[in-house]
Order: structure tokens, then C-alpha cells, then sequence
């Protein structure tokens, strides 16, 4: 694992971290109200760049690290599914949404004996 | 709200700034630190030093792209592949920043004022700003968004630097928890704030295309999902569009 020694890895989070988000947040202040926010290339691009965001949402719900790695997929899905019937029921409101899946994982965590 | 006009308009800069500063009690900002504490165990159970994480929260600051960040770095992938599939999570930044910077300047605001301010913007002080930033007096705005987005890098760097030390020890329920409440707040805060329908298409087939190219090719799954997905959703919606146009 050569790539956490020294300054290595802040080069490394420099440039695949730092330029890789800022570029986009410079080129934002550039376009500024030049932009066209209705042209159907930036449409693409916010499609590709959600669908892409969610494919990693995605792989956090059913590939987890560490704890949750012996969770069981059922209790994962299941508390998204309950966390997005409460978000839809209270208007949309992320804390509620947010707070029953959470809820729902622990307890069933619990009840599984973590 | 018409009698405390004059005693806002009559508010230093310093007074502007910590009254954005205050923003940090708000449910966004609370949430958004319960992500970090999130991402925190995310980086311990990944092995990433505490020095490299407290860098990371500052230096990346918006969570999706170090989560990706971290993802490559635990899949070892390379500066390449690393910088690729993070430039790709990020671009929905550009749009974003390009909505509010309108709201923020005055004719007299220089741009590099703009590009240093540009590095706080991510999904929660974007929603923030967006929301509270049209009561703020506009010589005041970007005065007032410095003051939030400063205080909230600044308090999740301490944060960061504090909890890394806490969540290898915290019981398994709990840590499991702020492991979950990453992915659970990124579908929520989507959701919430999207503003174009095609966002809602692309979250949904984003959702099935992950694990989907993950079973087809492990290796480039984000990237695959992200531009087959994307595109698909966009094409679809696209169609759609055309269809409803066309019968109106």
C-alpha cells in the first residue's frame, strides 16, 4: 500500500480529490449566468452525474464495509424501502426519510443480536 | 420581519459573516455532520490515516466525491482511474455553483472573490444558500455565505480530527448506523432538492445500473452506470418530453 506513505498520498488526494471537484466548482463561477440552464447538453450531463452518484449510493446499500458486511441484505433494503415510504408520507421531508431508515437498521441490528 | 429591516441592513460585515456562521445549528448542517461522522468510520474501517482524513474533509470537502475518493483508493485503483471517476461524481457541481454565483455577486464582486468561495459549495451549503441567501442584503450575500461555509469545512475538519479516535471503538449497532446514514442522506438530499425531472429518472436507473455493472464488469462499475445510465435516463426523459410537447 505504497500510496499512504508520505506525500505521496496527498498528492494523490490532492489531484484526484481537490482538482477533480474544484475544476467543476471554477467552471460554475465561469459560466456564472452565462450558463444556459435549460440547454439539453448540461441536461445530459446532470443525468450522468446523478445516475452516477446513485450507482455509488447503490453499491454503499449492498456491498457495505466493515459492520454492516454481515448484515443481512434483507434488513439493508428493507430499512430504504420503510426510510422512503415515511419520506413520501411526511411531504418529502429528508429527516424524516433519514431517521426511520435509521431507526429500522438499528432496530433490526439489535434484534439480530450486534 | 419590516422592523428588523433597518437594524439588518445596518449590520457589519463581521456581523453578516457570523450570522451566516450560525447556519452550523441548522438541520442541514446537523445532518451533514452526522455524515461525517459517517464518513469518518467509513476512512478508519479503510484504513486511511487521521492526517489524510482531516486533509481530505478540507481540501475535497463534498462528501460524494471523497466517498468515491475513498472507494478507489480501497479498490487501489490508479491516480488515473481515481481522478476520472471523481471528476465525473463532481460535475454536477458545475451547475450548481453556476445557480447560486448569480445570486451571490454585485456588479462590484470580483471573480477570484467567487472562485475561493466556490471550494464551500456542495449539496448541503448549496441548499442552504440557495434558501436563506435571498433574505440576506445583496452587498451582504457573499459576506454571509463565507461565513456559513467557512464555519461548516472548519467544524467538520475538528470534527473529522475528534471522532477518528471514537468510531473504532464505538458498539457495532452504532457504528453501523453512521455507516448507513451516508447512502440514506445522499437519496434523500437528491430527491429533495432535485429541480429537473430528469434527476428523479437518472437517481432511479442510476440505482439499478450500479449493482448491475458491478455483476457485469467490477472494474468500471461507477463510471459505466454513471455515462450508460445517465444517458438512458436522459434519452428517456428526453423522449418523453418531446411526446408530451407534441400532444399539447
Amino acid at each position: 500500500m505504497s500510496w499512504m506513505d508520505g506525500w505521496w498520498a496527498y498528492a494523490f488526494i490532492a489531484i484526484a480529490g481537490w482538482l477533480a471537484t474544484d475544476i467543476w466548482r471554477w467552471l460554475g463561477v465561469l459560466a456564472g449566468n452565462r450558463l444556459r440552464d435549460d440547454s439539453e447538453a448540461l441536461n445530459w450531463v446532470r443525468a450522468v452525474a446523478t445516475a452516477l452518484v446513485a450507482a455509488v449510493i447503490a453499491k454503499l446499500i449492498l456491498y457495505p464495509t466493515g459492520v454492516l458486511a454481515q448484515s443481512p441484505l434483507w434488513l439493508r433494503l428493507g430499512s430504504v424501502v420503510l426510510g422512503a415510504i415515511v419520506f413520501f408520507a411526511a411531504r418529502q421531508k429528508p429527516a424524516a426519510g433519514i431517521a426511520s431508515a435509521i431507526a429500522a437498521l438499528a432496530a433490526g441490528l439489535w434484534w439480530l443480536g450486534f | 420581519m419590516d422592523s428588523t429591516n433597518r437594524i439588518e441592513e445596518e449590520r457589519s460585515p463581521l456581523g453578516w459573516f457570523l450570522a451566516g456562521a450560525r447556519g452550523i445549528f441548522s438541520l442541514p448542517a446537523i445532518i451533514l455532520m452526522l455524515s461525517f461522522v459517517g464518513f469518518c468510520s467509513l476512512t478508519v474501517q479503510a484504513g486511511i490515516p487521521l492526517a489524510q482524513v482531516v486533509f481530505m474533509t478540507g481540501i475535497v470537502w463534498a462528501l460524494p466525491a471523497k466517498v468515491i475518493l475513498v472507494s478507489s483508493i480501497l479498490s487501489s485503483a490508479s491516480l488515473a482511474t481515481a481522478f476520472l471517476a471523481v471528476t465525473l461524481s463532481s460535475v454536477r457541481l458545475m451547475p450548481m455553483v453556476a445557480a447560486l454565483v448569480p445570486e451571490l455577486r454585485t456588479p462590484k464582486t470580483p471573480t477570484w472573490l467567487l472562485l475561493v468561495l466556490s471550494h464551500f459549495i456542495a449539496i448541503t451549503a448549496w441548499v442552504f444558500a440557495m434558501e436563506r441567501v435571498p433574505a440576506v442584503p445583496r452587498q451582504h450575500r457573499a459576506t454571509f455565505f463565507a461565513g456559513f461555509g467557512i464555519t461548516l469545512v472548519a467544524a467538520n475538519m475538528a470534527l473529522v480530527g475528534i471522532v477518528y479516535r471514537l468510531v473504532a471503538d464505538f458498539p457495532p449497532i452504532v457504528a453501523g448506523c453512521l455507516f448507513f446514514l451516508t447512502p440514506v442522506y445522499f437519496l434523500a438530499s437528491i430527491w429533495n432538492s432535485a429541480r429537473h425531472p430528469v434527476v428523479y429518472a437518472a437517481l432511479a436507473i442510476g440505482l439499478v445500473a450500479g449493482p448491475l455493472c458491478y455483476w457485469i464488469a467490477p472494474e468500471f462499475d461507477i463510471l459505466l452506470a454513471g455515462l450508460g445510465g445517465g444517458t438512458l435516463a436522459w434519452a428517456g426523459e428526453r423522449l418523453w418530453r418531446s411526446r408530451r410537447e407534441k400532444s399539447a
